[in-house]
């Protein structure tokens, strides 16, 4: 059997194996090599992944040699490829440029164990991605909760530990109402096998337990993925997170929630459940407009940036849920899409921040005026993200917003009303981007900023990376929208 | 008659719950969670599930209510009084429940032989273990070999929690000194001069202990495996730290070598995984362990129990004892 058979596992074993062994590297800088090298395997791995979906088609990998619904199954889409590479650049990237930001937040002794529980983190999201199985998807959902509870907590301030453990509370609950979702389903079918659900509930006679298995599910799950009104827990903990936490988390783990929900959503409960695409329509369209333009609208008058950023991300989730909700193929290649393009745009915005905080004692925007001045290339950074966040042509968050647009108006006069929503809640971000804008170029220097330098260079490096992304995948976005198309065709593969 | 009796035990959870809730007291609530786990614990064995009561046994109303005690010891007992109303929490727990207990009226009955779940792929395990693994113990062999993934992914939880705890406790104004991190400030002697206890005492750990071996060695054959035998240890080995008290525990067995032992009881499930795969099966495939795959699964079987049965009871000690070594804050 040659690697490349193995690769669904070695994706999610690798991280998952080393992370152990991170616990006990002492010494300087050794447990942050080892994390890095990990990452970058597992991005390759991905990349490597990518290219044999998109060569031959969905990959599957029988757990234990044993076959479904007997074992446990992964299963390898142009979806989760998609998800696979968004996941693993993350953490590669905040990683491998972000060593500066995360030892100036964390004692030295304590490091170990950061990393080990970040590549947990890693090996828990993957495994989501590319876990076929209901009930696998729980145990690798409780790794990666558990574990970013730590990377949360590991922030130096006093606030950071209610906040994670609100989240802590609001994650469990999400991770419990989808098991008992799953365990109504197994009740129903006697199987967790998620292609084989899907073949035996449509023999189910009595629907109700499976109604009320698709409401835990979806409520879990949008739980754990911040959808409007269940984000609660999100704000807080994005600003008191380790900044590179932060960049990492806002650019793919509610994404993963969410590819989970879609998942259930249109391959197991669509076609079995009558109505059950309008049904999801109904409930999520308005939640989501109602979302994008509230989230936007508190971030108008935030003033920490971090905070800012995560109303912002809320607004985004959204925006993704919107296009999802169309149940379409063009609503949900808009939506899968920006999946990647919003962690692009969160990515650079978020890395910035963490090199304004290397200099700025504060983030709230009445300490940064005139920042620009002193730190021009990460200020400029920070603009471009904010420009794909906003979607102005030329830059990735463009491609999503036109896609989006032209995916709402295919459904008549209330697409005209959506269409409105988007463009009024794209001009919110516009404001609330050119006050951070503003006052970073055009304020007055607080007194003491004499001081001020630019950030480390090699911090500079990767948001300017990211940065850069933003504008390459604007301006060629082939690579994402060829997996999105692939992704929204197999989601509505036997749907009408 | 057993109806009758589950319908009892089962009146006894929801009011056990009930109290739990109600209660001001932490450390009321403390102990009427260490009842309602015993409670659930007996339910679980009505229903035949013997293996899951075992583990609710020794985890639930045994470790947990001492780690809930070692927390209490740094907190104290009493429940900050809360500003809002409990309505809206009430609301939801009561919508929550009224649409599942509708959702169980088309449920299968219990025990129904033609329900779904007793069709599709339990009769598959129940024909198969027999021919593939020469073991008795369904359950046995679906966790640890036909959904071993899962319970690779259940021991990486364990150590992501032993890895959680460890790391918040290491900060803060409570935290046990970096440089010496293996004294304890409080002086602990235990129950060192109450004579009984500790005469009593003793005389049990090696009992305990024996028969988590028991409970480790003979789990293909009756209820048991890794998870409960190391939650069995690891309760006879804190019985030992009460009674003879912290820095004697620790004497025994460091933090380093309960580090080192869930940190190498989850590499030794990864690893017989990785050499499955480097022996010419997929990851976590014992078959090709041995040239015989029945004796394959049953090595393969035999090492990862003892993998879990390690990181269990390593990750228990190390989260009793990082509680036990922080001081008390205010």
């Amino acid at each position: 059997m040659s690697i490349y058979q193995h690769l669904p596992a070695l994706q999610v074993v690798v991280p998952m194996l080393i992370a152990p062994l991170v616990v006990l590297m002492r010494g300087r800088g050794l447990a942050w090599a080892m994390a890095t090298a990990t990452s970058m395997m597992a991005f390759i791995i991905a990349v490597s992944l990518t290219n044999i979906v998109l060569e031959t088609g969905a990959v599957s990998y029988a757990m234990g040699s044993w076959q479904a619904p007997y074992g446990i199954e992964l299963r390898v889409t142009a979806f989760s490829a998609l998800l696979l590479l968004i996941v693993t650049a993350a953490s590669t990237i905040t990683l491998l440029f972000g060593k500066q930001s995360i030892d100036s937040q964390l004692e030295e002794h304590r490091q170990p164990m950061f990393y080990a529980a970040w590549l947990l983190v890693l090996a828990g999201l993957v495994g989501i991605v590319v876990a076929g199985d209901a009930f696998n998807i729980f145990v690798f959902m409780e790794v990666s909760s558990l574990a970013s509870y730590i990377l949360i907590a590991a922030g130096p301030n006093r606030k950071a530990m209610p906040s994670v453990f609100k989240y802590l509370i609001m994650g469990t609950i999400g991770a419990t109402f989808y098991l008992i979702g799953v365990g109504l389903i197994y009740m129903m079918t006697g199987t967790l096998n998620l292609a084989d659900m899907e073949v035996r509930l449509q023999e189910v006679q009595d629907i109700k337990p499976i109604i009320v298995a698709a409401g835990f599910i979806t409520v879990g799950l949008a739980l754990k993925a911040a959808v409007f009104p269940l984000h609660v827990w999100l704000p807080n903990s994005y600003t008191y997170a380790p900044h590179m936490v932060t960049a990492f988390f806002a650019a793919c783990a509610t994404k993963v929630s969410l590819f989970v929900l879609l998942r259930f959503e249109f391959l197991v409960f669509h076609q079995n459940l009558v109505e059950h695409v309008g049904h999801f329509s109904t409930f999520l369209i308005p939640l989501a407009v109602i979302g994008i333009l509230l989230a936007s609208g508190v971030a108008l008058f935030e003033s920490h940036l971090k905070r800012l950023l995560a109303y912002s991300s809320i607004a985004q989730v959204g925006y993704i849920l919107l296009g999802a909700s169309m149940a379409t193929a063009s609503g949900l290649t808009a939506g899968i899409i920006h999946m990647f393009n919003h962690a692009l745009a969160k990515g650079a915005l978020f890395f910035a921040i963490a090199c304004l905080a290397t200099q700025v004692s504060s983030l709230r925007l009445e300490n940064l005026g005139g920042v620009a001045r002193k730190m021009p290339w990460t200020m400029a950074a920070f603009v471009i993200g904010g420009l794909s966040l906003v979607g102005i042509p030329g830059t990735a968050g463009f491609i999503s917003k036109w896609l989006l647009i032209s995916a709402v108006l295919e459904k008549g006069t209330l697409g005209i009303f959506l269409v409105v929503a988007v463009l009024v809640s794209s001009l919110m971000a516009a404001v609330y981007f050119w006050r951070i804008v503003e006052v970073a170029y055009f304020g007055d220097a607080p007194k003491q900023s004499a001081e001020l330098h630019e950030a480390p260079k090699w911090m500079l490096l990767g948001t300017w990376f990211v940065a850069l992304a933003n504008i390459y995948y604007g301006l060629n976005p082939s690579l994402p929208l060829l997996l999105s198309n692939q992704a929204a065709a197999s989601l509505l593969g036997q749907l009408p | 008659m057993v109806t009758l009796f589950a319908v009892f035990l089962l009146t006894l959870l929801v009011l056990t719950a009930i109290a739990v809730v109600q209660t001001k007291n932490l450390f009321v609530a403390v102990m009427l969670m260490g009842i309602f786990s015993l409670l659930m614990a007996t339910v679980f064995f009505i229903l035949d599930a013997a293996d899951v009561a075992l583990t609710e046994a020794a985890v639930g109303a045994g470790i947990s209510t001492m780690l809930f005690l070692a927390t209490l010891a740094l907190t104290g007992e009493h429940e900050k009084p809360s500003k809002k109303g409990p309505w809206i929490s009430g609301l939801v727990v009561a919508i929550t429940s009224l649409i599942l207990i509708d959702a169980t009226f088309e449920q299968p009955y219990l025990g129904d032989p033609m329900a779904p779940v007793q069709q599709h792929v339990a009769p598959w395990y129940l024909e198969m273990t027999p021919e593939l693994m020469d073991f008795p113990n369904v359950v046995t062999a679906v966790l640890a070999s036909f959904r071993g993934y899962d319970t690779l992914g259940e021991v990486f939880v364990v150590l992501t929690a032993c890895i959680g705890v460890l790391f918040i406790l290491s900060a803060g104004p409570g935290a046990p000194n970096p440089k010496s991190p293996r004294i304890p400030t409080a002086p602990s002697v235990g129950l060192r001069h109450h004579l009984i206890p500790r005469v009593v005492g003793k005389l049990l750990i090696p009992f305990i202990v024996l028969f988590g071996l028991y409970v480790q060695f003979h789990g293909e054959y009756s209820p048991g495996g890794g998870f409960q035998a190391g939650a069995i240890i690891a309760a006879g080995m804190i019985l030992y730290a009460l009674l003879e008290g912290e820095k004697q525990a620790l004497k025994v067995l460091p933090q380093s070598v309960l580090i080192g032992m869930v940190v190498g009881g989850a590499m030794l499930y990864g690893m017989v995984g990785v050499v499955g795969m480097l022996m010419g099966g997929n990851f976590l495939d014992y078959s090709v362990l041995s040239s015989n795959p029945v004796s394959g699964q049953q090595i393969g079987i035999l090492i990862i129990e003892i993998g879990v049965g390690l990181a269990v009871c390593g990750a228990l000690l190390a989260i009793f004892h990082a509680f036990a070594a922080r001081r008390s804050v205010g």
